[in-house]
């Protein structure tokens, strides 16, 4: 069953500042799937819906696997919630297939989904998602009961807590490096309504984001804030929280399964720049009112996916394409570091709209490079902008790595491998876990891979 | 009631999406196919998608004697069909088809005698039952014949008028018959070719069209939308200037 590798130069990181040349091969079959994890020639890597921003899901002058024919639902059983599926499924797919409410407005929906709905399956596994729910639900590979995995050797693996326990655990975030993920069994949660009910509060200051965290963590199921990253003084840290819980009985259909308008072109220059910054966040903050408050019933899209409305937003930072950084630290420092990182980036006056601060629960991640742990979690885009723009990325890293923190690969292009290092102290266990035949830019960018 | 829809070529990736497009809507489905195991993944795929049923058939349509059973099985599997989508094809290397006989005769078997007499047998039953839809997918490439690829153009070209004919013999028994012209689509067929770029379009999307067209019960579909422009300009583009074109 041989699938042809097509040479392409289409594949860039979500964050666009990265393109790099490929042979691709597109299996439409697990079987075909295998036999391209097996095939002879250099190092090869799965590539999912590329919505990693920078070089985890990149494999320059390599192969890529693209798993996107790899989109089958095999069994779901409405008893249990148990779904088997191929792993280029997308949560879209899940979501528009199973989450559809039933006559008393409950239904079955993801544990745990990222900010957006266009990831597959096995890119939810190798990056080990979390959601704005981690402090409920922690983060997607604890729902995952068992998962296929094809290695370079021929061998087709099933690893789960139990069978292949070491395996496992290294595939679960583990960046795609320990073979290809045929298919996944995952346990989807029982919602009492599929609609959400949702609160926007403002506040004025880091503390008053820290209290709104604190108080809302019991009694609410989705928490996250956006921050206005260019107060400083007094005002450093203030924002809006957001929080969300199931509105037990009430449904709500499933969004689409694509965007639902695109951007049509790349802007030849950046459309996020110190002007529109200070216009939007401006604009944003006083969005509540004079309340600084609002609440509503909805569907969850809004809440969960605002993103997912516009495909193709990321070219709104021209062709230079942008970072974003993201990185977790302790609970006892949160307070001070993250205003650290504020104030840091507040002087800089870059950055952008795209802000999310959040608090992790102490839930483990199972996964050996699991990103999430307890701690806070702080998150922004910045236009590529060259020398500026890196000088102030490194700063953020070294912030966040003497705060023993560490950075997420999935969002990163610039961390170095001591960085690297020092925030996944499992790091060297899991290189013995690696598929020989597999390597991605980052893995070789951080020393995990020659 | 759930729609009755049988698709033959049930693996082909165009057909795949039209069947979850209807499993969505509850349907009832035959697929047909060689392949046993590969439409086995496939039912399993469309039940928890939502189908109601979907009942498997085997069968080779490069084998055209077998082709009057496969048409009877197919249309007696929910007692009568209110779809029927001929997806099958295979897309033939233009030189080989030029150095061998037995290649061009292959190509144009299966891309021309195959559905148009499998399309006569279920023409006959959708007849006597006055009503559904009779669809299957040619190609832009039976539009012009071209250089680079004229025994699969001439094959689907032939599928076309074979089709226009049995759209006017159907009319007054009203049975609609649909063309669908795709233009580049990413799909194991064309996995060998680069990729990428505003002229192709993923299966999902000319699905989508598909799905639109049937139920407008429209008689020729170009998708997506654009190839009806192109193909205007290449069918009317004067022979002197054609004939230096490399199409
Ligand atoms: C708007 C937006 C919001 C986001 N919000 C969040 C968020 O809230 N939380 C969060 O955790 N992440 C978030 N992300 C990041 C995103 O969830 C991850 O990057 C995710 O892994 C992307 O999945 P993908 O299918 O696009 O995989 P890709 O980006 O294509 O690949 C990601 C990694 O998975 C590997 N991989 C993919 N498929 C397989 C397979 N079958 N077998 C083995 N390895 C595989 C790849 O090799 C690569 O290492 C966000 C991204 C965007 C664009
Ligand atoms: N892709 C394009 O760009 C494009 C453009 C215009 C028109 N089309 C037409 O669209 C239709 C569907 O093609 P596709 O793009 O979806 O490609 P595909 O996925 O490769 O589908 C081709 C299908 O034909 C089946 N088939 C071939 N020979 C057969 C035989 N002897 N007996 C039974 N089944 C046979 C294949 O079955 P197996 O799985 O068993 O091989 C497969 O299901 C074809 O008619 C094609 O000509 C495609």
């Amino acid at each position: 069953m041989g699938v042809s590798a097509v040479p392409s130069r289409d594949h860039l990181g979500w964050g666009r500042n990265l393109r790099a040349e490929h042979r691709v091969s597109r299996p439409a079959t697990p079987q075909a799937a295998a036999a391209c994890a097996a095939a002879p020639g250099g190092t090869r890597l799965a590539h999912g819906l590329g919505r990693s921003y920078g070089d985890v899901a990149l494999n320059p002058d390599g192969a890529l696997i693209e798993t996107r024919g790899l989109d089958r639902f095999l069994r779901f059983d409405p008893a249990t919630g148990i779904l088997d599926a191929e792993a280029g499924v997308a949560l879209a797919e899940v979501l528009a297939v199973l989450a559809r409410p039933e006559a008393g407005g409950g239904g079955w929906f993801l544990p745990v989904t990222p900010g957006t709905r266009f990831v597959t399956l096995g890119g939810a596994v190798a990056n080990d998602v979390h959601g704005k729910n981690h402090h409920r639900t922690g983060s997607f590979g604890r729902h995952v009961l068992s998962l296929d995995l094809a290695r370079s050797d021929g061998r087709v693996m099933t690893c789960s807590p139990q069978e292949n326990a070491g395996l496992f655990a290294a595939t679960i975030g583990g960046l795609g490096l320990t073979g290809l993920i045929l298919r996944l069994r995952l346990a989807m949660m029982r919602v009492e309504g599929l609609a959400m009910e949702a609160e926007d509060i403002a506040f004025g200051s880091l503390a008053g984001y820290f209290a709104l965290a604190a108080e809302s963590e019991q009694s609410w199921d989705y928490t996250a804030a956006w921050v206005d990253c260019l107060a400083t003084g007094e005002a450093l840290g203030r924002g809006i929280f957001s929080r969300a819980r199931h509105a037990a009985g009430q449904g709500a259909a499933p969004p689409p399964t694509a965007p639902r308008r695109r951007l049509p072109a790349t802007p030849p220059l950046s459309m996020v720049n110190g002007l529109s910054l200070r216009a939007f966040n401006a604009a944003y903050r006083r969005r509540l009112g004079s309340s600084g408050r609002s609440h509503a019933v909805g569907g969850y899209e809004k809440v969960l996916y605002p993103l997912d409305a516009i495909g193709g937003w990321n070219r709104l930072y021209g062709p230079r394409g942008f970072h974003q950084f993201q990185g977790v630290v302790p609970p006892a420092d949160a307070p001070a570091v993250v205003a650290e990182l504020l104030r840091e980036i507040a002087r800089s006056g870059q950055g952008s709209p795209l802000v999310v601060l959040k608090g992790f629960g102490d839930l483990p991640s199972p996964g050996m490079l699991s990103f999430p742990r307890e701690g806070t979690t702080l998150a922004l885009d910045f236009p590529a902008r060259g020398p500026d723009t890196l000088r102030l990325l490194a700063r953020l890293e070294a912030i966040t790595v003497e705060a023993r923190g560490r950075l997420y690969p999935a969002k990163d292009s610039v961390m170095t491998a001591e960085t690297f290092r020092s925030g996944y102290p499992a790091a060297g266990a899991f290189a013995e876990w690696i598929d020989p035949a597999f390597s991605s830019g980052f893995a070789r960018r951080v020393g995990l891979r020659p | 009631m759930s729609p009755r829809v049988a698709i033959l070529g049930g693996t082909s990736a165009i057909a795949v999406a039209v069947a979850r497009r209807y499993a969505d809507r509850k349907a009832r489905l035959v697929l047909v196919g060689r392949d046993l195991a590969a439409l086995e993944r496939e039912q399993a795929d469309l039940l928890v998608r939502g189908a109601e049923q979907v009942v498997l058939q085997q069968a080779d349509f490069a084998d055209l004697a077998a082709l009057p059973e496969a048409a009877q099985a197919a249309w007696t599997a929910f007692g009568g069909l209110d779809l029927t989508l001929v997806a099958y094809g295979s897309l033939p290397e233009q030189a080989e088809c030029a150095a061998s006989a037995e290649a061009a005769a292959a190509a144009l078997a299966l891309n021309f005698n195959s559905p148009a007499l499998l399309l006569g047998e279920l023409a006959n039953r959708f007849e006597a039952q006055r009503a559904g839809v009779i669809a299957a997918i040619s190609s832009v490439a039976g539009d012009r014949g071209r250089q680079s690829n004229y025994v699969y153009g001439a094959a689907k070209g032939g599928l076309q008028r074979f089709l226009e004919g049995l759209r006017h013999r159907l009319h007054p028994a009203g049975v609609a018959v649909l063309d669908i012209r795709p233009g580049f689509v990413s799909t194991p067929m064309t996995a060998h070719l680069p990729q990428g770029g505003p002229l192709w379009a993923t299966p999902e999307k000319v699905a989508g069209d598909i799905l639109a067209a049937i139920d407008r019960r429209k008689a020729v579909l170009y998708t997506p939308w654009f190839w009806r422009f192109i193909l205007l300009i290449v069918r009317s583009l004067p022979r002197p200037i054609f004939h230096r074109s490399k199409l």
